[in-house]
């Protein structure tokens, strides 16, 4: 399992694309909104929570095909579906480098980019608890959904439509994290429901991925 | 003798063959009858107006927009468990006819929202879920359109609407955490004093049995179309490899 980690974000390393891609579209994105709108502190905070949560989940959804379609295309999912290594195991380490690649990153930035949104230090913790306990989930659900289109040659638009509504509760409850505590009420509710998804969709996710891509490989 | 023998095709044939005229003249009967009874016979609410009359279109319909997700469901784990075609075959032709109950519900919902909360579209819990449940009506036609390999998108569809109904309900709830409403309560509960009034009771029973008739004669319709399409494929293949 290591090893294919190891294998996976070396190659995003190496190819680096898909590595710049997600930390360019993000930023584009966080400087381009405060451009469009009047420049007042307090839309800008207003909006900042939302903001954040779109920026990651767009840039994931962006490097979300990748997760498995270079893999079947030169059969490596087929030799790795019949390695002694369960292929729960294979998705949980592809999932994790997708991670590592796309959401990690992004989440280092915060600190940066939230100083351009006018985010109190505490705000800022408060977002990268948000996104790190949240952002998990979104790599799995997609890894899921990218599994149930991974035989189509052009999934993309398909796979857009399919993560859609599967975001809607990480991203409610991650947003109202970081509301609610710039709101300075207490955050327990939200955070808890957003553990909870995180943790329950890594447990059982990867389990009905392993059958959408045996079934792929049928 | 047992409730499975009907998942064979041809059984499901002869039987939903024999059920559609019934149903298709009920269907007709009990909708005119609840519409014409609702649009005319009814007086106007006292605070609404006339617009209250759109009550007959609304409920039912987002009544069997949410009801059908659970039916494929059903087809869907019936599938997974025992592999019956049929059932997965419902499950497909379930999907279509729930986006437009969904979107029935949605325009009629804006139609009535207009002159009542002075807006066409509001982010309240159940108009925004009813929103999400469009997108995954959507989510789940366009992935059974995506491959010509029925049994493996058979596979994949059902396993999408398993996870899809986790993370509905799970939408649900979010939605209401996120946003208070401003949408009323449940016209019809078994609690009686958040009940509509019994002028527009009636209609309205009627009206929903005319939906549910509506959807039954359609989801018949369409699921003997399926098992056609299917019969004629195997026909096909079996011609150009024979």
């Amino acid at each position: 399992m290591l090893t294919l980690l190891k294998r996976d974000l070396t190659l995003a390393f190496r190819t680096g694309s898909s590595l710049t891609l997600g930390i360019a579209f993000f930023l584009i994105l966080l400087v381009i909104i405060p451009l469009s709108l009047e420049p007042s502190k307090k839309i800008l905070i207003t909006i900042a929570p939302g903001i954040f949560w779109v920026g990651v989940l767009l840039a994931c959804l962006l490097s979300l095909d990748r997760i498995f379609q270079l893999d079947i295309e030169d059969g490596t999912l087929e030799v790795l579906s019949i390695s002694p290594l369960p292929i729960e195991g294979t998705i949980l380490a592809k999932t994790l480098a997708h991670w590592l690649t796309t959401c990690l990153p992004l989440i280092l930035l915060v600190p940066i980019v939230s100083i351009l949104y006018g985010i109190t230090k505490e705000g800022a913790i408060w977002i990268i608890i948000s996104l790190l306990s949240g952002s998990p989930a979104l790599s799995m659900i997609g890894a899921f959904a990218a599994s149930l289109t991974l035989g189509l040659k052009r999934g993309g638009l398909l796979l857009s439509l399919l993560v859609l509504p599967l975001y809607i509760p990480t991203l409610i409850f991650g947003t109202e994290v970081i509301r609610k505590s710039m709101m300075g009420l207490p955050v327990t509710t939200p955070l808890v429901f957003l553990i909870a998804i995180t943790a329950s969709s890594i447990a059982i996710l990867p389990i009905l991925t392993g059958v959408a891509i045996k079934i792929n490989l049928r | 003798m047992s409730f499975w023998k009907y998942t064979n095709p041809n059984k499901f044939m002869a039987i939903s063959g024999t059920l559609l005229p019934g149903f298709s003249i009920l269907t007709v009967v009990l909708i005119s009858i609840g519409l014409i009874w609702g649009f005319f016979f009814t007086p106007d609410d006292f605070r609404m107006g006339s617009t209250v009359k759109i009550i007959y279109l609304h409920v039912p319909s987002a009544l069997i927009a949410i009801n059908t997700w659970f039916v494929m469901l059903i087809g869907s784990l019936i599938w997974l468990v025992r592999r019956h075609h049929v059932s997965v075959l419902i499950s497909k032709s379930a999907a279509p006819i729930g986006l437009i109950m969904t979107i029935v519900a949605l325009v009629t919902g804006a139609i009535w929202g207009q002159p009542m909360w002075g807006t066409f579209w509001a982010w309240d819990p159940r108009l925004t879920s009813f929103l999400i449940l469009f997108f995954f009506y959507l989510g789940y036609i366009a992935l059974w359109q995506s491959v010509v390999n029925h049994d493996k998108i058979a596979d994949l569809a059902s396993l999408l609407c398993l996870v899809g109904s986790v993370f509905a309900i799970l939408s649900r709830y979010a939605v209401n955490f996120w946003n208070q409403g401003l949408h009323q309560g449940a016209s019809l509960s078994l609690d009686k004093a958040e009940n509509v009034s019994n002028v527009f009771w009636f209609p309205l029973i009627i009206s929903i049995a005319g939906f549910l008739c509506l959807f039954v004669t359609l989801l018949l319709i369409k699921t003997r179309t399926e098992i056609r399409l299917k019969q004629l494929s195997k026909v096909l293949t079996i011609k150009k490899l024979g």
